[in-house]
């Protein structure tokens, strides 16, 4: 039943208006997350994870379709759903640099309707669980990035939400303050069954570690749905090797190698950017039918004046799952966030 | 009994109550107007801006009116604007811009994701701003007083509060509507405000009695909170040929709060209109949009 499910959409579509034509933003999207699951959204940019939560926050209207949060239907029930829900963004800037951090949580509790004891003691409850204490009484301003979402991460638990929305939560966090995240986030599902939450990101590991269940997402649909071990297995049959190069292959670059028999996808992994400012190697991920292909690729690489620095095999992550899929890697992603109707 | 933390599902957690809805909202308006008040202990700057400054342009009137020969009671008369100006910049810049950079700061979004009515945040704004403005305003009227030797027949203590407090609605009323409108049309919030900024000092009769733009004095009393209270007020406060009103203390009163309703019904409309072309659009709530 729609109504006993946490979330529930059915054909959901998005249409921004803009010039010279309109922007698909999300193309009929249909998904069911189940009260208690922590659900995924692994996509690039511009692939429709940000629309889809902004109309499942009540931010948004669907173009067409319909979606249910928490059983509430959210063109008609936004009040209700906004008394159970919600978000956090990465790299938010909310609330009052002059206040101090417990302060400023007190003042969200307020937004939320908690009564002034229940408020405080929830807030420090939450300063401890994130491990605010020493930045209990320091102003907002002062934050770090790492604290700030800190704090953002507590905001986002002041209500005890029954579906909370991770949107792209450790986006400009250093590894350590992003690993810090994660387990605060592992922590609230430990403590709070039966609680929601959807995550979207499009960091591979981040979905992983904390997602049950994950979908992939593109140009506004979803390419893909199951676990990370269900749908690693979609490219288990292939084998990925990791090579790297002193420089990209010449006649034809990387399509000629992705266009050899035996080869499934050939993409670069490495930072395209910094090609020409010092790198002197770039790295290739190719999956290959077989095991056998490989010694054509190495062939082919050399005729094409390249020299091999590093060869590895590996075992297939989420992103060889989204290659596989779209045929292009997070990298090279569209810029205009989302497909042209 | 608690309100948090009770529920074993969903559909409990969103059954509220209207007393619930009633406190959640009552709740979120001290929630908002607690940065406002906290504020006055955290930005010692405002000692300068907001009373050194006020103070040196009601100090220009005071010498032009004296060196005119202009009755006394004129000096009051600039006092009593100057600190009611500080009123109105709060309501151009701290409500009607407000929620133009509450957009780009990122808490439009967690506004309207809250369960609280946004009418409680704009009333937050000004319930704050009111209070933190009354100490500024207060400042302005005893340095005034003190330095230029303002006296004051105030026969009806318990009237001019009244008249005060009917002032601020709808001049605050004016504000929450104007928060809608400024993030409807805005590009940029700096220039709508600096374009009601000044024809307000004019209009408004900060710096001289109203009833001397003549004609257009009856219009623009019967449109301008600031300035049908200002003369209201004047009128209490230095009772004499000097200070006669536009219109009798009563009939201003009376127009004040008329325009409290009209205004305040206009910000919830507005408002009504700004979430539902928000959800519709998809960027008025967004940063950088």
């Amino acid at each position: 039943m729609p109504d006993d499910l946490s979330i529930h959409a059915r054909a959901l579509t998005r249409v921004y208006k803009a010039k010279p034509e309109p922007v698909t933003a999300l193309g009929g999207v249909d998904l069911d997350v189940e009260p208690g699951e922590y659900f995924g959204l692994l996509g690039p940019n511009g692939a429709g994870k940000t629309t889809l939560i902004k109309i499942l926050t009540t931010l948004l209207l669907p173009t067409s379709g319909t979606a249910r949060v928490a059983g509430f239907d959210v063109v008609t029930e936004t009040a209700k759903i906004r008394r159970v829900i919600n978000m956090v963004a990465g790299g938010e800037q909310s609330g009052y640099g002059l206040l101090t951090v417990r302060e400023q949580l007190w003042m969200f509790s307020q937004f939320y309707g908690l009564p002034q004891r229940d408020g405080w003691r929830k807030v420090d409850g939450l300063i401890e669980v994130t491990g605010l204490q020493e930045q209990r009484d320091q102003k907002v301003r002062t934050l770090s990035t790492g604290q700030r979402q800190k704090l953002n991460f507590a905001r986002g638990l002041l209500n005890d939400p029954w579906v909370l929305f991770l949107d792209e939560p450790t986006l400009g966090l250093d590894v350590a303050a992003a690993r810090d995240l994660r387990e605060h986030t592992l922590a609230w599902k430990a403590g709070a069954p039966g609680r929601t939450l959807l995550l979207t990101t499009h960091y591979m590991v981040e979905a992983e570690q904390l997602c049950d269940r994950i979908a992939i997402v593109d140009r506004g649909r979803i390419l893909a749905l199951g676990t990370p071990g269900q749908l690693r297995r979609r490219v288990q049959a292939e084998s990925i090797f990791r090579i790297e190069l002193d420089h990209l292959p010449e006649n034809g670059g990387l399509d000629a190698i992705a266009g050899l028999p035996g080869v499934v996808s050939a993409v670069r992994t490495d930072d395209e950017s910094s090609e020409g400012a010092g790198a002197d190697r770039v790295a290739l991920k190719v999956a290959l039918a077989d095991d056998s292909a490989l010694t054509s690729v190495v062939t082919a690489v050399a005729e094409r004046g390249s020299h091999l620095v590093g060869l590895a095999k590996s075992e297939p992550s989420l992103e060889d799952v989204f290659v596989e899929l779209v045929g292009r890697g997070f990298g090279a992603s569209d810029e205009d966030g989302g497909s042209r109707s | 009994m608690s309100e948090v933390g009770i529920a074993r599902t969903p559909r409990e957690a969103a059954d509220w109550s209207r007393g619930r809805v009633v406190r959640a909202n009552l709740r979120a308006v001290a929630g908002r107007a607690y940065p406002r008040i906290i504020g006055l202990t955290r930005e010692p700057s405002w000692l300068f801006f907001e009373i050194l400054l006020p103070f040196l342009a009601v100090s220009a009137f005071v010498f032009v009116y004296r060196a005119l020969g202009a009755p006394e009671e004129f000096v009051g008369f600039v006092v009593l604007g100057g600190a009611m100006t500080a009123f109105w910049l709060n309501v151009v810049w701290m409500m009607a811009a407000q929620f133009y950079w509450e957009k780009d700061q990122g808490n439009l979004e967690l506004y309207f994701t809250a369960p609280m009515h946004l009418m409680s945040i704009l009333a937050g704004m000004a319930i704050g701003g009111l209070v933190m403005t009354s100490s500024r305003a207060l400042a302005v009227i005893v340095i005034g007083s003190l330095v230029y030797g303002v006296s004051y027949q105030i026969a009806e203590p318990l009237l001019l509060a009244g008249v005060f407090l009917l002032t601020m609605i709808p001049l605050y009323g004016l504000g929450m509507l104007f928060a809608s409108l400024f993030l409807l049309w805005g590009r940029e919030a700096f220039h709508l405000a600096q374009l009601l900024q000044e024809p307000i000092y004019f209009l408004g009769g900060v710096n001289f009695p109203i009833r001397h733009l003549g004609a257009v004095s009856a219009l623009v009393v019967a449109t301008l909170p600031l300035a049908v209270g200002l003369d209201a007020m004047r009128q209490l406060v230095f009772p004499g040929q000097a200070s006669e009103g536009v219109l009798p203390v009563a009939t201003e009163m009376l127009i004040l709060a008329v325009m409290g309703v009209i205004f305040l019904v206009g910000a919830r409309l507005a408002l009504r209109y700004l979430e539902t072309l928000a959800r519709r659009e998809g960027r008025l709530t967004l940063r950088w949009q």
